[in-house]
């Protein structure tokens, strides 16, 4: 038996934290491995994706990556609007200065280029530090010695040994829960966010946008077209697709047993967004995957051991109002947890967790990931009283009057640009229904055209899909198949449906004992690994292993 | 360690690139020659053996001066450090025994004696499998055959293999053998890389191997019969006891259905098909 592998630093998952914890650690002379269960960075990955570069961060992705944005992003996003959506009733607001506010640049991305591109910069630097990146490998657990954390282990390669393990393995991070530092339990913690890359001409962006080569689009919408569902849609112009999606409250698509992709047909098929579709409805991609929601569960210190937990792992992922920022954080979190190792090593005292700790503080990350602000007033403004008197304020014929004022209009807009006042954006109905509803059947304005899009069926978009199926292996497993315990997973699944066989969940009803018992199957063949089931069903969850499972092109 | 692998250019069998004239003849100017596809097996073998215990690996073939391709192409997809075609005319019509016998002098006349030589399983023509235990014997050297998982330790001059007992994949042993030695690579191989650092090096030498294959004639040595130091008469068709007596084309199934063909187009046609199926719809 050989001796066993170490390296000074392994890094888990090659997504923007990832990416930017290896390259980071490189600059410093660390030996580094990272490991990446997709075939290729980005292949497991989905954002909406809007990439920012905030003024404030201590490291931008351009930072550490010269080249990014003429290489590996998509459009520098100059027009920013939400659309606020009653019936077929508009208002829309331009939410420009909010997404300027403490903004270098902001691009659209799709993930599989992306990361791909970033990966094989990590791969050049780390193996100039004498280790390098490797894809098709699933970590699949923590090494411990004496209980404590002194490595990896891994489906296809031995255990392997380091001083530092950065687990930047996302939302969905296997190591977090081993480490015991998150949970799968409450879908309050969590945002499900579900999406369409659709193909458009070449210069039909520049034509139906109105905007130069250089110049993208980005539209937020909100209001009564998703019943009563927490939550919002999105389309972000690339060079020659649209990224159209929803991103919901897990607990709300759980209360409301709404289907998610029917959510986002809802969306897709609303008479306004024809303003901008083409009239042959071209889907290239669905896609769909958890997003944390950072004011509840950003860890404070997101360390154990050797071990130290980066971007959605460590869920810093941060819904700023309709402005979703996790791929920035995940990166400024990533770069400094190398940095603290770096600090730390060979020092008595400080750990590099705790020194990461330190610096998440210290720059100002902490704060945006869970604002000061929201924690004062979640307690008053998430109470369901609260939400009961805004509604019924707001619905009012007292609060109609004044939506419809000008005065109103213009408050409106500037409440919507105000970085603080979204910070304590409360997580209830009327902040996300009510009010844009009601501002939009207020002050709103018809909308004229009339949608001709066909959404492709869950069968067509699974078709559509490339899975390297691994067969005989399912990765997740129902502990508790009851309707009671894992119900909920059929209809909260982006891949599954009531009266859907060709899903992931179905419901069944079998007999036993002369009486009839409605229970759940599954059959894992057609996952996207959302990481939904882990939360809202009863399940042993695990990813698939390296290079198996689902493949995206475009993520 | 040094490292040798055999292999021959064989037709490409696959549908769409092959070609029969009308007496169910090869076409071999019409079909290409591509790399027998057992031999990647062992190509990858080897690779296995070079990323974990460094060393070179040398492709080598007989046949005509067309095979530089074939090593070509083992260059490029499987990788391999050096390439050596062994082709004279002297050479032609060789029987496996011819072969093994001119493969078996050009291994002895490589640089550095191979610690492992590997052959595939089986050629896509010949078909025989007698190649590689062959020329083993001509190495004397101890064979694996049908190995389907390899570990070799250099330092206790040792190799271990998983093989298929008879063939069968539901029989396995696992064998011990010192080394030097020959080894035939089952097409059921699967090389493991169970350490990172193996799988960085396998990338690095995928990139390095990319960039070697476009001038791979920098890496192709050429041997024939007088380099070989070779009697031709020993060797191609002279030394090949093997004697074709004749060779019979399989007959094709007779066929004792009369049958008439009809177009869809012609209206009367069909309708005497239809008149003629109708009792039939009945299920009689
Ligand atoms: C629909 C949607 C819209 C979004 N919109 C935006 C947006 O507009 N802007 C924004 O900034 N953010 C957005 N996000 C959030 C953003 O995608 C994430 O915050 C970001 O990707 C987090 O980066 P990460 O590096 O932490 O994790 P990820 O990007 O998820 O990367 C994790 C990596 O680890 C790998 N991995 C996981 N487990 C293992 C394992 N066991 N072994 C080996 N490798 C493993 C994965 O394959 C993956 O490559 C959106 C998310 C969704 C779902
Ligand atoms: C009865 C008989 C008569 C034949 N007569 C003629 C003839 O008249 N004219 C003629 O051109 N051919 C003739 N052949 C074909 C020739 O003998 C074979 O092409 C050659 O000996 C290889 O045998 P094989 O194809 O069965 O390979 P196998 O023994 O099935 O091959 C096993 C392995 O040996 C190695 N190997 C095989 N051939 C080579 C090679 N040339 N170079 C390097 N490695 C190799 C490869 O690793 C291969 O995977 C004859 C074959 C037979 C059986
Ligand atoms: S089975 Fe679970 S992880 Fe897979 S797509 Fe459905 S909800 Fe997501």
């Amino acid at each position: 038996m050989t001796d066993r592998e170490r390296y000074e630093a392994v890094v888990v998952g090659a997504g923007p934290g990832g990416a930017a914890a290896a390259a980071r650690l490189a600059d410093h002379g660390v030996e580094t491995l990272v490991l990446e269960r997709g075939v290729d960075a980005g292949a497991k990955n989905v954002s909406g994706g809007l990439i920012y570069a905030e003024q404030s961060a201590p490291y931008t992705v351009d930072d550490l990556f010269p080249g990014f944005r003429e290489e590996a992003s998509e459009r520098p996003i100059t027009d920013y609007k939400m659309d606020n959506i009653a019936g077929n009733r508009v208002k829309t607001y331009d939410l420009t200065p909010l997404h300027e506010n403490d903004t270098l640049w902001c691009d659209s991305v799709l993930r599989r280029k992306m990361d791909s591109w970033m990966a094989e910069r990590v791969h050049e630097k780390c193996r100039e530090s004498g280790g390098g990146l490797l894809t098709d490998v699933r970590v699949n657990g923590l090494l411990r010695e004496d209980g404590e954390i002194v490595g990896v282990t891994c489906d296809e390669l031995d255990d392997i040994e380091a001083d530092v393990v950065i687990a930047a393995d996302g939302v969905n991070s296997e190591l977090a829960r081993e480490a015991g530092l998150m949970d799968w339990d409450d879908p309050e913690e969590w945002f499900q966010g579900v999406k369409a890359v659709v193909d458009v001409p070449d210069g039909f962006v520049q034509e139906t946008f109105g905007v130069d080569e250089d110049e993208g689009v980005a539209r937020l919408f909100s209001g009564d077209l998703f019943q009563d569902a927490r939550g919002g849609g999105f389309m972000y112009t690339n060079q020659d697709t649209l990224s159209i999606g929803t991103v919901f409250h897990l607990d709300s698509i759980v209360e409301e047993r709404a289907e998610s992709h029917e959510l986002l047909n809802a969306l897709l098929t609303h008479p306004h967004l024809s303003n901008w579709l083409p009239d042959e409805y071209d889907e290239i991609e669905y896609s769909a995957k958890l997003v944390p929601d950072s004011k509840k569960v950003a860890l404070k210190e997101p360390h154990r051991d050797r071990l130290l937990l980066v971007g959605d792992a460590a869920g810093q992922m941060q819904a700023q109002g309709p402005i979703i920022k996790g791929m920035n954080h995940a990166v400024t979190a990533g770069a400094l947890a190398a940095d603290a190792y770096v600090t730390a090593r060979g020092r008595s005292g400080e750990t590099a967790g705790q020194r990461y700790a330190t610096l998440l503080d210290r720059e100002g990350v902490m704060d945006k990931l869970r604002p000061k602000s929201y924690d004062w007033t979640s307690g008053i403004s998430e109470h369901p009283a609260t939400a009961n008197v805004m509604e019924t304020v707001a619905k009012s014929p007292v609060g109609r009057a004044v939506l419809r004022t000008g005065a109103a209009e213009s408050l409106v807009e500037r409440a919507f640009n105000s970085p603080r006042l979204l910070s304590m954006l409360p997580d209830i109905k009327p902040a996300y229904v009510t009010v844009p509803s009601l501002i939009g059947a207020e002050q709103g304005a018809p909308v004229s055209g009339e949608s001709t899009v066909e959404p492709p069926t869950l069968e067509e978009r699974i078709g559509d899909l490339s899975y390297n199926t691994d067969i005989g292996n399912p990765h997740i497993e129902v502990r508790d198949n009851s309707w009671a315990a894992s119900g909920t997973a059929v209809t909260a699944c982006p891949v599954s449906a009531e009266d859907f066989g060709g899903g992931c969940y179905r419901s069944e009803t079998v007999g036993t004992n002369g009486s009839e018992e409605r229970v759940v199957s599954l059959d894992t063949q057609p996952c996207v690994e959302c990481g939904t089931c882990a939360v809202v069903a009863d399940t042993e969850w695990e990813h698939p292993r390296g290079g198996k499972g689902v493949e995206y092109e475009q993520g | 360690m040094e490292i040798a692998v055999l292999t021959k250019g064989v037709p490409d069998f696959r549908e769409g690139q092959v070609s029969f004239d009308e007496d169910g003849h090869l076409e071999r100017g019409k079909t290409p020659t591509v790399m027998n596809p057992n031999d990647k097996f062992a190509l990858r073998a080897a690779l296995q053996t070079k990323v974990r215990h460094g060393g070179n690996v040398t492709l080598c073939s007989m046949g005509p001066p067309g095979y530089e391709n074939i090593l070509e192409e083992g260059m490029r997809d499987v990788y391999a450090d050096d390439l050596v075609l062994v082709s004279d005319r002297e050479f032609a019509a060789a029987d496996t025994w011819a072969t093994a016998i001119t493969l078996t002098t050009a291994l002895e006349h490589m640089d550095k004696e191979p610690d492992v030589v590997f052959a595939g399983f089986k050629t896509a023509d010949g078909e025989t499998g007698h190649t590689g235990p062959q020329t083993c014997w001509g190495l004397d050297r101890p064979v694996l055959t049908h190995v389907i998982s390899l570990d070799i330790e250099p330092e206790n001059d040792v190799v271990r293999a998983k093989r298929l007992v008879e063939g069968d994949v539901d029989e396995i042993e696992t064998v011990e053998a010192p080394l030097p030695c020959f080894v035939v690579t089952d097409p059921e191989f699967e090389p493991t890389y169970r350490r990172a650092e193996h799988r960085l090096e396998l990338k690095d030498l995928r990139e390095q191997t990319k960039r070697r294959a476009e001038n791979y004639d920098d890496h192709l040595t050429m041997w024939n019969h007088e380099e070989l130091n070779l009697d031709p008469d020993f060797v191609g068709l002279d030394g090949s006891p093997t004697i074709v007596s004749s060779v019979d084309p399989i007959p094709k199934a007779p066929s004792e259905r009369e049958a008439t063909m009809v177009t869809p187009d012609d209206e009367e046609g069909m309708e005497q098909v239809l008149e003629e199926m109708t009792p039939f719809a009945g299920g009689d």
